[in-house]
C-alpha cells in the first residue's frame, strides 16, 4: 500500500509499505477513505517531536472502512463505515472507565520511555512517536487499529466524510478545550490561534453559551474565517498589544477564559520571541511558549485558562507568579475523544456544525509532501488539508 | 522555614524508617529472630526462607520497617535487587490464579522462554540469553497464601541463585489490586556472568517493570499491546 512517511525533519515521502496485519486479537484494519493533516503533524514535520524514527508512517486523523477484524471484535461488521479517534484506548483501564480516555494504562507499548520524562505515560496515539506508543499512522490507504471493539465509530448514513472526518481529533479538541474553559453566562473566552482545532473552539465555545469570543491570530484568512464564519471578534498580535487589547475589550477585567490552542511552536515578536526560537533551535528548551504566557497574563484574576495547544517538554520562563497569584485554573490535556464522539456526532446532525467548514485543501495522498509544505507555511490560504487515499 | 542538612546517621534510627502501613508482606519478612537469623544469610532468599521455614511472623513488634534494613543488608552482598509496583484492575484472586499458574509466566516475561511446572512445589525455568544460548534452574515455591502472596527461590545448586515474591494487595476504593513484584538474584561469576547481566538487562527495574506492564495489559485487556509486525517504511 501507499502510506506517508517520516524520513527526518520536514522530509515526507510516499512510499510502498507492506499492508498492515492483524497482530492482536482486539485489532481491526481499516481502508481509508479520508484522512487530514494535523497542526501536531507539523511538530513531528519539524523535527520537535524525539522518538521519531525514518520510515515512520504518519497520521491520526483517518477514517474509512472495516475490511478485517480480529478474533474478539463484536460489535463492529466487516463494511461498516468508521471514524476512528485519535487516542488509542483499551477501555478497560482505571483511566478509560472514567472517561479518561487520552490516559489510558495500556495502550502505550512505549510507556518506559514517556514514563521517564513524564512519571507516568499518556495513551498511545496513531503515527505520533515511539514514546507514544510508535503506532503506524493512517495517511496510507490502510491502517490497522488497535483496541477496534472500542475505538472504532460507526457513522450512520447520509454524512460525508467531510463532515465526519474531524470527530477523529480537532473537533473534540477544540470542543474539550472550550468546555475547559468552565463558560458562565456572560463570559468571554479569548482564543490563541485560529488554526483548525481554533475554529473548532470557537464554534465549541458559543455552543456552549459564551457571550463573546475573542480570536487571536496574525494570518489574515484564519482571522478571516474566525470573524465570517466563526462569529468572533479578532486580534491580529502583529498589529495589536494583545494583553492591553484585551484588556480594553473588556472594561479592564480581561478575559474569563484564555485558551492556548497554539502550543509548542508559538510564533513571538519581538526579543521574547527571538529568545525562545534560539534556545528551541540550540535544544535548550523543548518548546517555544510565547501564546502560554501571554494567556496567563491576560486571563481575569481567578478565571481559567485552557490549553489544547501541544507541548512537549520543558519551557522557560513561565508566569508562574501570575498563575499562581491570580488564583489561575488551569485544564489541559490530550483529548480524551471517546468521550464526545456521540455527543458530537448529534451537533452534526442537528445541523448546530458542519464541520467541513474548515477544509481549504482536498488534495490525493501521493501529494501529502505538497500538503505539509503549504499548510506549515500557510500559503494558498491554507487552513486544513484534506488527503483522499 | 530552614532547611537544615539531611544527618545521614539519621536515616537510620529506627524512628526513620518506621513501618509506615500495615503491609502484608511486610510482616511477612518483618521484625524478630526469624528474620534477623534470615538476614545473617544476607539475603531476601534466606529471609523468604527463614520465615517460610519457622512459620513465625509477627508485626514488627518495634514497627521497624525491616524491609529496609534487609535491603541494606543485602546490599553488602551485593546481588541485585529489584521492586516493583502496578495496579491492575482485577481481583487478586484472578490475578493470583493466572500468576500461581508458572507455565504461564512466559506469556508476559519477556525473557523467560518457558517454564515447566513439575509438581505443586517445584518448577523447571528456562530463561533466554544472548548468542541463542539458554539459562535453566528449577525454583521452589517456599511460601504461598491464596490470593495474597506467592514467594519462590532457586534451588541450591542454581546458575543463577534468585527469589523473589509476588504479593497481590487489595487497592482502595475498588481500584482493582496492588501487584508488588520484589525479585533478587545473585549474578555468578565466570563466563555465564555477562550473559545474566544481559538476561536482566541494564535496568533490571524497568525490565521488570514492563513485565508487570505486561501482564496489566493482559489482565486487563486480554492481550498486550504491540507494534511488533506493524507496517513502516523501514521494510
Amino acid at each position: 500500500m501507499k502510506a506517508v512517511c517520516w524520513e527526518g525533519t520536514t522530509k515526507v515521502e510516499v512510499k510502498n509499505v507492506p499492508d498492515p496485519k492483524i497482530l492482536n486479537p482486539r485489532d481491526a484494519i481499516i481502508k481509508i477513505t479520508s484522512t487530514a493533516i494535523c497542526g501536531s503533524d507539523l511538530h513531528l514535520y519539524d523535527g520537535y517531536v524525539p522518538t521519531m524514527q525514518k520510515g515512520d508512517i504518519l497520521g491520526h486523523e483517518f477514517m474509512g472502512e472495516v475490511v478485517e477484524l480480529g478474533s474478539a471484535v463484536k460489535n463492529v461488521q466487516i463494511g461498516d463505515r468508521v471514524v476512528v479517534p485519535f487516542t488509542i484506548s483499551c477501555g478497560n483501564c482505571f483511566f478509560c472507565n472514567r472517561d479518561l480516555w487520552s490516559l489510558c494504562d495500556n495502550s502505550n507499548p512505549n510507556a518506559w520511555i514517556a514514563e521517564k520524562i513524564m512519571g507516568h505515560s499518556p495513551s498511545g496515539l496513531f503515527g505520533y512517536s515511539h514514546m507514544l506508543g510508535g503506532y503506524a499512522g493512517g495517511q496510507a490507504e490502510y491502517a490497522r487499529v488497535p483496541f477496534a471493539d472500542v475505538g472504532l465509530f460507526k457513522i450512520p448514513d447520509g454524512l460525508s466524510d467531510d463532515q465526519v472526518l474531524f470527530l477523529t481529533d480537532i473537533f473534540p479538541t477544540g470542543y474539550m478545550a472550550a468546555e475547559n474553559c468552565d463558560i458562565k453566562p456572560g463570559d468571554t473566552v479569548a482564543i490563541w490561534g485560529c488554526g483548525p482545532v481554533g475554529q473548532f473552539a470557537i464554534r465549541s465555545a458559543y455552543m456552549l453559551g459564551a457571550d463573546r469570543v475573542i480570536a487571536i491570530d496574525r494570518v489574515p484568512e484564519r482571522l478571516q474565517m474566525a470573524k465570517e464564519q466563526g462569529k468572533a471578534e479578532v486580534l491580529n498580535y502583529e498589529e495589536v498589544d494583545v494583553g492591553e487589547a484585551l484588556k480594553e475589550m473588556t472594561g479592564g477585567r480581561g478575559p474569563d477564559a484564555c485558551m492556548d490552542a497554539v502550543g509548542m511552536e508559538a510564533h513571538g515578536t519581538g526579543l521574547e520571541g527571538f529568545y525562545d526560537e534560539a534556545k528551541q533551535a540550540l535544544r535548550l528548551e523543548t518548546d517555544r511558549p510565547t501564546a502560554l504566557r501571554q494567556v496567563i497574563v491576560a486571563c481575569r484574576k481567578g478565571g481559567t485558562v485552557s490549553i489544547p495547544g501541544v507541548y512537549g517538554g520543558f519551557i522557560d520562563k513561565m508566569p508562574m507568579g501570575a498563575a499562581m497569584n491570580k488564583a489561575l485554573t488551569m485544564k489541559m490535556g490530550q483529548t480524551h475523544v471517546h468521550r464526545y464522539l456521540k455527543p458530537l456526532l448529534e451537533h452534526i446532525q442537528n445541523g448546530d456544525i458542519d464541520p467541513s467548514f474548515v477544509i481549504t485543501h482536498s488534495m490525493k495522498l501521493e501529494d501529502a509532501p505538497k500538503g505539509y509544505e503549504i499548510f506549515k507555511h500557510k500559503k494558498d490560504n491554507c487552513i486544513k488539508v484534506v488527503l483522499k487515499p | 522555614m530552614e532547611l537544615t542538612p539531611q544527618n545521614k546517621s539519621n536515616e537510620q534510627l529506627p524512628e526513620s524508617i518506621e513501618a509506615g502501613d500495615k503491609e502484608r508482606w511486610a510482616s511477612l519478612i518483618g521484625g524478630g529472630a526469624m528474620v534477623l537469623m534470615g538476614l545473617r544469610q544476607r539475603s531476601l532468599r534466606g529471609v523468604l526462607m527463614a520465615v517460610a521455614g519457622g512459620g513465625l511472623l509477627y508485626q514488627g513488634a518495634k514497627k521497624q520497617s525491616t524491609l529496609k534494613q534487609a535491603q541494606e543488608a543485602i546490599g553488602l552482598n551485593q546481588p541485585i535487587k529489584v521492586e516493583k509496583t502496578v495496579t491492575i484492575n482485577k481481583p487478586a484472586a484472578e490475578l493470583y490464579s493466572y500468576w500461581h499458574d508458572f507455565a504461564k509466566l512466559p506469556t508476559f516475561m519477556k525473557h523467560l522462554e518457558s517454564v515447566t511446572v513439575i509438581d505443586s512445589k517445584k518448577s523447571h525455568w528456562v530463561a533466554k540469553a544472548p548468542l541463542d544460548t539458554n539459562v535453566e534452574w528449577d525454583a521452589e515455591i517456599i511460601q504461598e497464601r491464596e490470593n495474597e502472596l506467592i514467594a519462590w527461590a532457586s534451588a541450591e545448586d542454581a546458575d543463577i541463585e534468585n527469589s523473589g515474591f509476588v504479593r497481590f494487595k487489595p487497592a482502595p476504593d475498588n481500584r482493582g489490586t496492588e501487584v508488588k513484584v520484589v525479585l533478587e538474584y545473585n549474578p555468578p561469576g565466570g563466563a555465564i556472568a555477562s550473559a545474566v547481566a544481559k538476561l536482566f538487562g541494564e535496568e533490571p527495574e524497568q525490565q521488570i517493570g514492563d513485565d508487570l506492564r505486561r501482564f496489566k495489559q493482559l489482565m486487563e485487556t486480554g492481550e498486550i499491546a504491540t507494534t511488533e509486525g506493524q507496517s513502516s517504511g523501514r521494510e
